[in-house]
Parts: structure tokens; sequence; C-alpha cells
């Protein structure tokens, strides 16, 4: 048996020496999903090597702790997660078979960003009978241009802890994004005035932020539960419950299934609006800016 | 009537003071009714003080309420102080439920895999009808900062308790490395560390049963080392008692229990992912008997003692639209082992006690393919193949016996087709129909319905891959 230690011993220290990256390389950050992605970019610059574990076609909810994600887990220096158990399926598992200190809970290399914001539909109670609920409340924090600001503040400066060679070059990029969001975040509030008070239909309850942001109002929800799929009898309902306040469209991410929101869509005579939800989910999302730009253009069409 | 006597005796003295008891009181009635009049005035003063309050309070309670609360909210920075808990530290607890019920046209008893030298557990479909499954209990938890401690417990049907994985494993060490050590499912393969809730057939392949009676638990230890790469390399070693089939718990000091794997794995695109692993496994056993019949139908009970030495090559590949398996996701696994046992064969160890060389080697495989093909329903279909040779038996050979005297050892390719259906209702609830086709006795086929449930309770499961 020591015979195999001993050898395997060998070979990791030949691969480490191997692999030992050249003294400049970029800080490696393991980000869950394209919007997280997005700001490390935005913070980090090319300073930073982002791999995104996620695309904005995936519920992150459902992912494996796929071997990939296991690899980069291991050569993180940072990573960038949401917390609020979205991602408890997999990144327990990723943190624990890592063999990596830096990213484990509690240690400057493990982000969370739902902790920091205020989270909306904390339950007062939580048993499975409710659907797939979350017990610290709803963590689709990113649809929210005021959470966004202030995770990117706590995000800069975890940057600049973990990598203080760089802390001027991070927190200059740290202030000029906060001042362009600040001003982007203006624009969109002003130019999504009209959308105050529309009555909306979301698929799951991952539009909250978005409509509490801009004062859309949740009429109802097109999954009974949190997670559960809705049966034909609650669509029926659905239509019956909506005549009398109907709705003046449908909201749905890129990652939902079209069917259930194109099926009601069709009774209720409202229009089903396709958002990115996540940075890639469209086209014109192709960073930050571009997701709630492109969300709210989205929004106002719809409206006309 | 000696009870009585004090009784009685109270009533004639009470009888005896009561007129002069009524004198007094008529004297001080006046006195007290003023006393009296001054408490009500002073209560009712005090309780229209206190009335006045609570109007007051009320009034600053609503508005308080009414007020429209701020946006956005600041989040608690610091929450009241909470009393000491000693449930703080509670680890995380799931309980898993399963059942299932088995019409099976064979009789469950007489099943046996043909060719192979049997386990002593882990083979065929189970009982018939209605049976209570493994209710398993896994309590998890961080230790310290240096350790993470898992007990995973099946309650078995049969009121028995077996201690499936007890383990502690390392969270401080760097560079890829994790050690595992106490009882853990041993990695190699690819279904031999996952729990049978997550299994996507009710049984185990053929291969498992016959090869490693199930699942191989090793009583030991484990180093992983995973390879700084974009690839996922790692690569494992294990030391263990060799207490789990094919082994055997022996009276010695030395490791009976050696593994070695590594597992590569990625994605390709967006929507696939795999792992392709290779494993290599030494057990050494002692006395392990099996039952079995001579040439004349008299039951015989043989022994092995030697060493098992298996490879085993696996590979499993996800693929699921953007990644997201929702609404649709196929799932296509296969594994090849290939294991060569040498050593002594003991006949009728309690009568004739013969002994001589043995050497056989043996092979199997299986191939499955699970398709979610709408939104909580998934279908299956598995194919399992093996072929055990014709051994070495040094008996035989010698001329002391004939071969039929080792009629479970005789030359056989069991062979079975099965295919499944599922329903998942929430991701912790699963109900499951299975039929399989059976080819794996020597004798006639076996057709076997089994209907299962997997209910999850508790904690939130790991999505292993």
């Amino acid at each position: 048996m020591l015979k195999y230690v001993r050898s395997l011993l060998a070979l990791a220290t030949v691969s480490l020496c191997v692999g030992a990256p050249p003294a400049q390389a970029a800080l490696k950050v393991l980000a869950t999903t394209p919007d997280w992605a997005a700001l490390v970019t935005e913070l980090g610059g090319d300073k930073v090597n982002v791999y995104t574990a996620t695309s904005a076609f995936q519920d992150v909810h459902r992912v494996d702790a796929k071997p990939s994600l296991v690899a980069r887990a291991r050569t993180a220096d940072l990573v960038v997660a949401t917390g609020a158990d979205l991602e408890i399926g997999w990144m327990p598992v990723l943190l624990q078979d890592s063999g990596n200190t830096k990213i484990q809970p509690g240690s400057p290399g493990y982000f969370e960003a739902a902790p920091l914001v205020h989270l909306l539909e904390v339950p007062s109670a939580v048993d499975r009978s409710m659907g797939d609920i979350h017990p610290l409340g709803n963590p689709h924090v990113t649809l929210d241009p005021h959470n966004i600001a202030t995770i990117a503040k706590a995000l800069a400066a975890r940057l600049v802890l973990i990598d203080s060679a760089n802390a001027a070059y991070y927190a200059a990029r740290g202030d000029d994004f906060q001042k362009r969001w600040q001003q982007a975040t203006l624009g969109w509030e002003s130019k999504a005035a009209p959308l105050k008070g529309v009555g909306v239909v979301v698929i799951h309850r991952d539009q909250a932020y978005l409509c509490n942001w801009l004062g859309l109002k949740e009429l109802a929800s097109i999954e009974p539960k949190p997670g559960v799929p809705p049966s034909a009898g609650y669509l029926a309902e659905l239509v019956t419950k909506l005549a009398a306040t109907p709705p003046k469209m449908i909201l749905r991410n890129a990652y939902n299934d079209a069917r259930a929101a194109e099926w009601l869509a069709e009774r209720i005579h409202a229009p089903v609006v396709l958002l990115p939800y996540s940075v890639g989910g469209t086209a014109e999302a192709k960073d930050l800016f571009g997701l709630f730009d492109d969300t709210i253009n989205r929004l106002l069409a719809a409206l006309k | 009537m000696a009870k009585l006597t004090p009784v009685a005796a109270a009533i004639v003295f009470g009888c005896l003071v009561w007129p002069g008891a009524g004198h007094a009181a008529t004297d001080d009635l006046a006195a007290l009714r003023a006393e009296l009049e001054a408490l009500k005035s002073d209560y009712t003063s005090r309780v229209q003080a206190l009335e006045a309050r609570i109007k007051q309070l009320e009034s600053a309670v609503a508005t308080a309420t009414t007020a429209p609360p701020a946006y956005p909210q600041p989040a608690p920075l610091a929450a009241p102080a909470k009393s000491s808990n000693a449930a703080a530290f509670n680890p995380a607890i799931s309980m898993i439920l399963t059942g299932n019920y088995a019409s099976l046209s064979q009789d469950p008893a007489t099943y046996r895999v043909a060719g192979f030298i049997p386990p002593p557990s882990g083979e065929g479909p189970g009982r018939r009808s209605f049976n209570l499954d493994e209710s398993e209990l896994t309590v998890a938890s961080n230790v310290d900062p240096y350790f993470f401690g898992n007990v995973t417990a099946a309650i078995q049907g049969d009121n028995s308790i077996d201690i499936e994985e007890a383990y502690f494993k390392t969270i401080a060490l760097n560079n890829g490395f994790t050690i595992k050590g106490g009882r853990f499912f041993s990695a190699t393969g690819y279904l031999n560390e996952i729990h049978s809730h997550n299994w996507d057939f009710v049984d185990q392949p053929l291969v498992y049963q016959v090869f490693l009676g199930g699942q191989l638990a090793q009583d030991g230890a484990q180093i992983r080392w995973l390879a700084p790469t974009d690839y996922f390399i790692e690569l494992g070693a294990e030391a263990g008692s060799g207490r789990s089939f094919p082994g055997t718990q022996r009276n010695s000091n030395s490791l009976a229990s050696d593994a070695l794997f590594a597992h590569l794995g990625g994605d390709v695109g967006d929507s696939t992912s795999w792992r392709l692993g290779v494993s290599w496994l030494d057990i050494r056993s002692t006395d392990r008997s099996y039952d079995d019949v001579d040439q004349f139908g008299t039951a015989v009970t043989n022994a092995f003692t030697g060493t098992s030495r298996t490879w085993i090559a696996d590979g499993t590949l996800k693929w699921a639209p953007h990644g997201d398996p929702t609404h649709h996701q196929f799932k296509l696994q296969g594994e090849y082992m290939h294991r060569t046992e040498s050593g002594q064969l003991a006949f009728d160890v309690t009568g004739r006690n013969l002994a001589g060389d043995y050497n056989s080697s043996q092979s199997g495989w299986y191939l499955q393919a699970v398709y979610e093909f709408v939104q909580r329903w998934r279908a299956g279909l598995r194919y399992d193949s093996m072929q055990s040779g014709t051994p070495g038996i040094g008996l035989v050979q010698a001329g002391l016996l004939p071969f039929a005297a080792f009629p479970s050892l005789a030359s056989a390719s069991p062979e079975r087709t099965t295919i499944m259906v599922d329903w998942s209702l929430s991701e912790f609830s699963r109900l499951r129909a299975q039929y399989a086709w059976d080819d794996a006795r020597a004798t006639e086929r076996d057709r076997q319905l089994l209907l299962q449930y997997i209910f999850a309770m508790g904690a939130h499961g790991a999505h292993k891959f």
C-alpha cells in the first residue's frame, strides 16, 4: 500500500511543479452565475480570469456537481456564489472535493452575494409541502440594481483583500463602476416609470426583486408553489382568477419553458415577454448594463 | 369511631362559640364597609389611569404599522442577542424512505447468478410482495476547521441496522488532497459510491452483485488528489481491512483490500458532461464460504482462500439542453469489470474437507441509458452480461472430484434486460416501476416486476455527478 501512496505523492509533486502558475497570473475566479461573472469582470478587468459555472439557460438550483466544476473549484482563488441556498445541491460538493482551502466558507476566497442585501419573501415557517422554498428568503437578488451596487461594493473590497498587489486597480475600477452604475440606475428608473403599478404574471418567483424595484404588480405565478409545475386544473383556475384583474403581460425568463406561459397568454390575451433574467439570456444582455437595458426595453415594448 | 371524635368535638365547640362571634362581627361591620369603599375608589382611579395608557400605546402601534416601509430596507446588521442554544450546532440530518412491491416468477430464495461463487448477500431481486426496503439515516456536519464527518445508517426492513458509511474527511488540506477514513463506499467504479436511493434502477447491475456483493465498503483509509488542471483529473488510493466481499474479515494485522483509481472528466459544449474512470482492486480473503450442492445433490459448504484482483473501467455521459435537466436529460452509463481469483478452494469443509488450487478469470459489464422525456418522467433501459469462463479447480484436475461436484461453477453467460420508468413529483420524491427479464439463473428465466417508492426528508441532498 505504501508504495502506491508514495508514487501518488511523487506524481502530485511533479504535477505541482509543472502546473505551478507564473507569479503574475490573473486571479482565478469561479462564478456560479453569468451575472456574478459579469460583475467580477467589471471590477477585476484583466487582473481576473473568470469561469462561469452556469449559463442564462440553466436553472442554477438544478445543476450537478459535474467533474468540470470540481476541477475549476480546485484551482480557484475566489468563488463568487449567490448563497441563500440557491446552489445548495452542488456548491457544498465542489467545496468539499476541491482540496482547496482558499475557497472554503469563512475564508476570504468564498464570497456570497445574497446575505449582503435585504432578502424578500423570508418565510416565517418552512415545510417541504410548501414547494421548493428557500428558508433564508428569495435568492434571485440580481434584478434590482440597488442590490448590484451593494454587492459590487463588497466584492471590490474582497478583491482588494485577496489580491492586495492590485488593490489600487480594484479600488479605482470599483469607484468607476459605482459611478456608471448609479447613473445608469437613475436612467432606468426614470425610463421605467410607466411600468409602476402594471399587473404581471410570473412563472417562478425569480422576478420578485424586479417587480419590487419597478413597482410591477405580481398578480399570479404560473407555478402553484415554487418549483412545482402547474397542472391543467390550476391553469384553468388561473384563467378564471385573472379575468377579474387582467395582467398586462406574462414574464418569462430565458431558461423557463415557454409552453405554460404561451397557453395562458392565448386565453387571457396578454403577451408573453421574454426577459434575459441573466447576462447572456438574450443577445442584447451582453453585460450587466445590457441586462437591465434589455429587460426594461422589453417590458416597455410590451406595454405599448 | 376514634376518627369521628375530633370532628364531633369541633361541632360542639362551634355551637358553643358562635353566638359570641356573631355579636363581635356586628360591631366591626361598619368599619369594614368604610374600608372597602376606600379601596374601591382607589382601584377605580388606578384602572382609569391604566386604560388611558393602553389607549396611548395602541395609537402609537397603529401609526407605526400604517407608516409605509422605506425601500430599500437595510438588512439588520446585528441580530438581537440570542440566549445560548446547545442545538445551534446540530448536524444536517436526512432520512430516506424506500420500499417496494415485487412480483417474481421464480422463488427468490433460489436465486443465483450461474457460473460464479456467490457473495454472502447482495444478489437477486429481494423478497416477494410488499417489502420495506432500507430507511437510510444520514447525519453529517463539519467536525471542526479540519474535518468533516458523515454517518449513514441503513435500518433494514428486517429490523437490523447496517452502518453503510461512517467516515471523516479532511477539509483543511491544500493542493487538491483529501483524506477519508473510517467506513466508506470505495471510489472504484462509478456506481459503487452512489447510495441506493440515487440509483436509476431498483437494483444493482449483475456485475456489481456478483463481483462486489452489491457495493464495496472499505473499513480503512482513502487518499485522493485532484490535479490543478481545467480537465477533471483525480487519482486516488485506498487501503482497507477487506471485511467486505470479495474479502473476508481476517485475523491479521495486514491490510487486505487495496484499491487504486483514476478519474478523468470534462464538458463538451454547454450541454454534455462526461467522466471516465479506471480502477484496480486487490482483495484477499480467508475461508470465504458459500453453499452449494455436490454431484449427488447433497448440500455442501465450500470455501475460497486467496486473492481477488479486479479491473474496472467506467464511463458516464450526461446530456441536457444547455445543461439544464429540468425538462430533458439523457444519461448513458456503462462499466466493465474483469476479475481473476487465485488461491485454494476447499470442498465440503464440514465433511470430506478436501482442498486444492483454484484459478478463475471472469468478467461482466452493463450498459444503461435513462432519458427524461418530459418534465418529471424518465424511462430507462439496462442490459447486463456476465462471462464466467471455466475455473481451474485443482481437485478436479487431480482427479479427486468430478467437475459436476461444483455445479455453481459450471461455465455460464448470465444476462439480464431491464426496463424502467419513474415519476418524480419533486426533487424529494420518486415512484418507479421496473420490469426485468433475468436470465442469470442456470435454468429458467425470472420475470421480475418491481414497484418502488423513494422519499427524502430533511437536509437537501447533494447533486452528485
